[in-house]
């Protein structure tokens, strides 16, 4: 186990070095001179060599690499070209924001698709699971960004409960308020995640429950009750952490694009505000995290598997 | 010259005809199958839409000679946006944006994948290992992410927007193809081929990639919806096609700031990108089913 633990880490941090240096050559790959972008209409022949000097681009793109790359084991991903700011703070400063919507979500989403999920596998065919079925089909097709703005259009202008935009601090403004201004966002993007996970618990638990401990445990005596929370629940998570490792990505994506819905300053707004202002580093920065945050949580959920299914052994 | 055309007619039509017979079971199967069949009217509907847009939509989608925030009503069945311009009939214009970036991405990322996977599972070795690590790094970025990087380095645009979002879904065509060659070259016709002296691109074309072929119907289906999400996504940010193209995402995009005012302009491109990909899905699922293909995941 603990040699396998190794091997998975060194091969995700193989991939996090391969996402670097492709993050890298793609922002080289840009067409044309990229200073002439940068500067736009100010563009002088001095202050292309100034920006150029500035953002190391005068030098060989091997000594270029090896720089980023040294920076980057450093922990330093260089400075914004708009503002005096540097990428990691930017990044340090959007991080927990955009990390808070991708958590919130993944609970609400748990909270709502587990047991729509067991209801729908305990109650086959009936009206509950076709209901439970028909909206999961709805959640997985259904745009974040637009459910997101429907949100703002029933809770914020109709109800007047929430607030439509903005984020609030939890040691600045206190919980309440943290949470008032998440959970609408986190709702849009779970949405979609609990219709996914809906599925899979369903499909889960039914084949679960089709298993041979299963009649044994009933007959054995059980109530149906621990049946199936003892001996099915468990044995149906197995698919539900896989999909939770794959939906990292949605929840992260989901909550690129729906910062810019909630004007929520996070890593997505980050990202988008710097391709609009042509901020190379910023663009690399704030790309390369998301690929790092995926590929550790993609190695925690292999991690997770053993703990929940002591039968899965790593070779 | 072909194979076919060297058989004799009579052989031909032999050969023909169980082809016909399992398109025709196909057909009945999936008939059976009551979401492929919403799916698949849903998709036929709408892809009606997309085609004859222009000989359908009331209103000339530019005009922009009636009331601002007009409300939805008979003149107007889904209002009027911010510059008076009718909501319907830009809907119908974009509905060919989206079906053409869909189904773009979709035979995009199938052919480069399918290639990638087909050619890592056959040959194996250090070619299986280049191609499938290289995947890997797709992997590592969530599709947005890898979109929004290739659109930030090659600009926006609906060519660009097709490419990088065929190149976020490459990895998944590319996984499924893997995987089945993995198990289909060991096959005894396969082998069998090889022996009588087949060479590997005609093993490859001719014996194992029509064996694939359900897997990779399904995942195209989802693919297309796939495409159709982030295009929308892609163009809600602003990152998308030029603002002069009435997509469904660039609309919905508008109407996010006269939501209080007039809510018709966000919702109704929504509702369509919704059950366009509703569609897709359920079809997709449908002929998940019929042709028990497993391990292709949707648009989640």
């Amino acid at each position: 186990m603990t040699q396998y633990i190794i091997r998975r880490l060194i091969h995700s941090v193989i991939i996090v070095w391969g996402c670097a240096t492709l993050v890298f050559f793609l922002l080289r790959a840009i067409p044309g001179d990229p200073i002439i972008q940068l500067l736009g209409p100010e563009y002088t022949p001095q202050a292309a060599d100034a920006l150029r000097a500035k953002l190391g681009l005068d030098e060989h793109v091997v000594v270029q690499y090896f720089r980023w790359m040294g920076n980057l084991l450093r922990g330093d991903l260089g400075s914004s070209i708009t503002g005096a700011e540097s990428v990691r703070s930017a990044i340090l400063t959007g991080l927990p924001r955009t990390m808070s919507i991708a958590a919130l979500a993944f609970l609400i989403a748990t909270a709502i698709a587990v047991p729509a999920g067991i209801m729908a596998a305990l109650r086959r065919n009936s009206v509950a699971d076709f209901a439970v079925s028909t909206v999961a089909f709805i959640g997985v097709s259904m745009p974040s960004f637009w459910f997101g703005i429907i949100l703002i259009l029933i809770f914020s202008v109709e109800l007047n409960w929430l607030p439509s935009l903005g984020y609030a601090s939890i040691s600045d403004d206190g919980l309440w308020e943290w949470f008032k201004h998440l959970i609408l966002p986190s709702l849009a993007i779970g949405a979609g995640y609990a219709a996914i996970l809906m599925r899979f618990v369903r499909a889960g638990l039914l084949e679960a429950l089709s298993s041979d401990y299963i009649r044994t445990a009933r007959s054995k005596g059980l109530t149906e009750r621990r049946v199936v929370i003892a001996h099915g629940l468990r044995n149906s998570l197995i698919p539900v952490i896989t999909v939770a490792g794959i939906q990292v990505a949605l929840l992260l994506s989901g909550a690129v694009v729906i910062e810019t819905v909630f004007s929520i300053r996070g890593i997505g707004r980050l990202l988008v505000g710097a391709i609009f202002d042509k901020d190379y580093p910023m663009v690399q920065g704030a790309i390369l995290v998301v690929a790092v945050i995926f590929v550790f949580a993609n190695l925690i959920v292999d991690i997770a598997y053993t703990l929940i299914d002591p039968r899965i052994k790593y070779e | 010259m072909s194979d076919a055309s060297m058989t004799p007619a009579g052989e031909l039509s032999s050969v023909a005809r169980p082809a016909r017979s399992s398109q025709h079971r196909l057909w009945r199967r999936l008939r059976g199958e009551r979401k492929a069949l919403l799916g698949l009217i849903l998709v036929a509907l709408l892809g009606f839409v997309a085609i004859f847009g222009p000989w359908l939509a009331p209103y000339d989608p530019g005009a922009d000679d009636f009331d601002l925030f007009g409300p939805p009503s008979l003149d107007h069945p889904f209002g009027t946006d911010s510059f008076g311009r009718d909501i319907l009939s830009r809907m119908t214009a974009g509905a060919q944006v989206s079906f053409t970036v869909g189904i773009s991405v979709a035979a995009l990322s199938m052919v480069v994948g399918v290639t990638l996977g087909l050619v890592a599972g056959y040959f194996g070795g250090w070619l299986d290992s280049l191609i499938m690590r290289f995947m890997d790094l797709l992997w590592a970025f969530p599709e947005i992410i890898l979109a929004v990087g290739m659109v930030a380095v090659f600009g926006a645009g609906i060519r660009n927007i097709i490419i990088a979002v065929a190149i976020a879904y490459v990895d998944d065509f590319a996984r499924i193809v893997r995987a089945e060659v993995l198990r289909l070259r060991q096959e005894e016709y396969a082998i069998a081929a090889r022996s009588i002296g087949a060479s590997h691109l005609r093993v490859m074309l001719q014996h194992i990639l029509p064996n694939t072929l359900a897997p990779i119907i399904v995942q195209a289906t989802f693919a297309v919806g796939l495409g159709i999400l982030a295009e929308s996504g892609l163009t809600f940010l602003g990152l998308g096609v030029s603002p002069s193209t009435p997509t469904w995402g660039l609309t919905l995009n508008e109407g996010r700031d006269f939501i209080r005012q007039a809510w018709w302009i966000s919702v109704f491109p929504g509702v369509a990108i919704m059950v366009t990909v509703l569609g897709l899905n359920l079809l997709g699922d449908g002929l998940r089913d019929t042709l028990d293909v497993r391990g292709v995941r949707d648009s989640g």
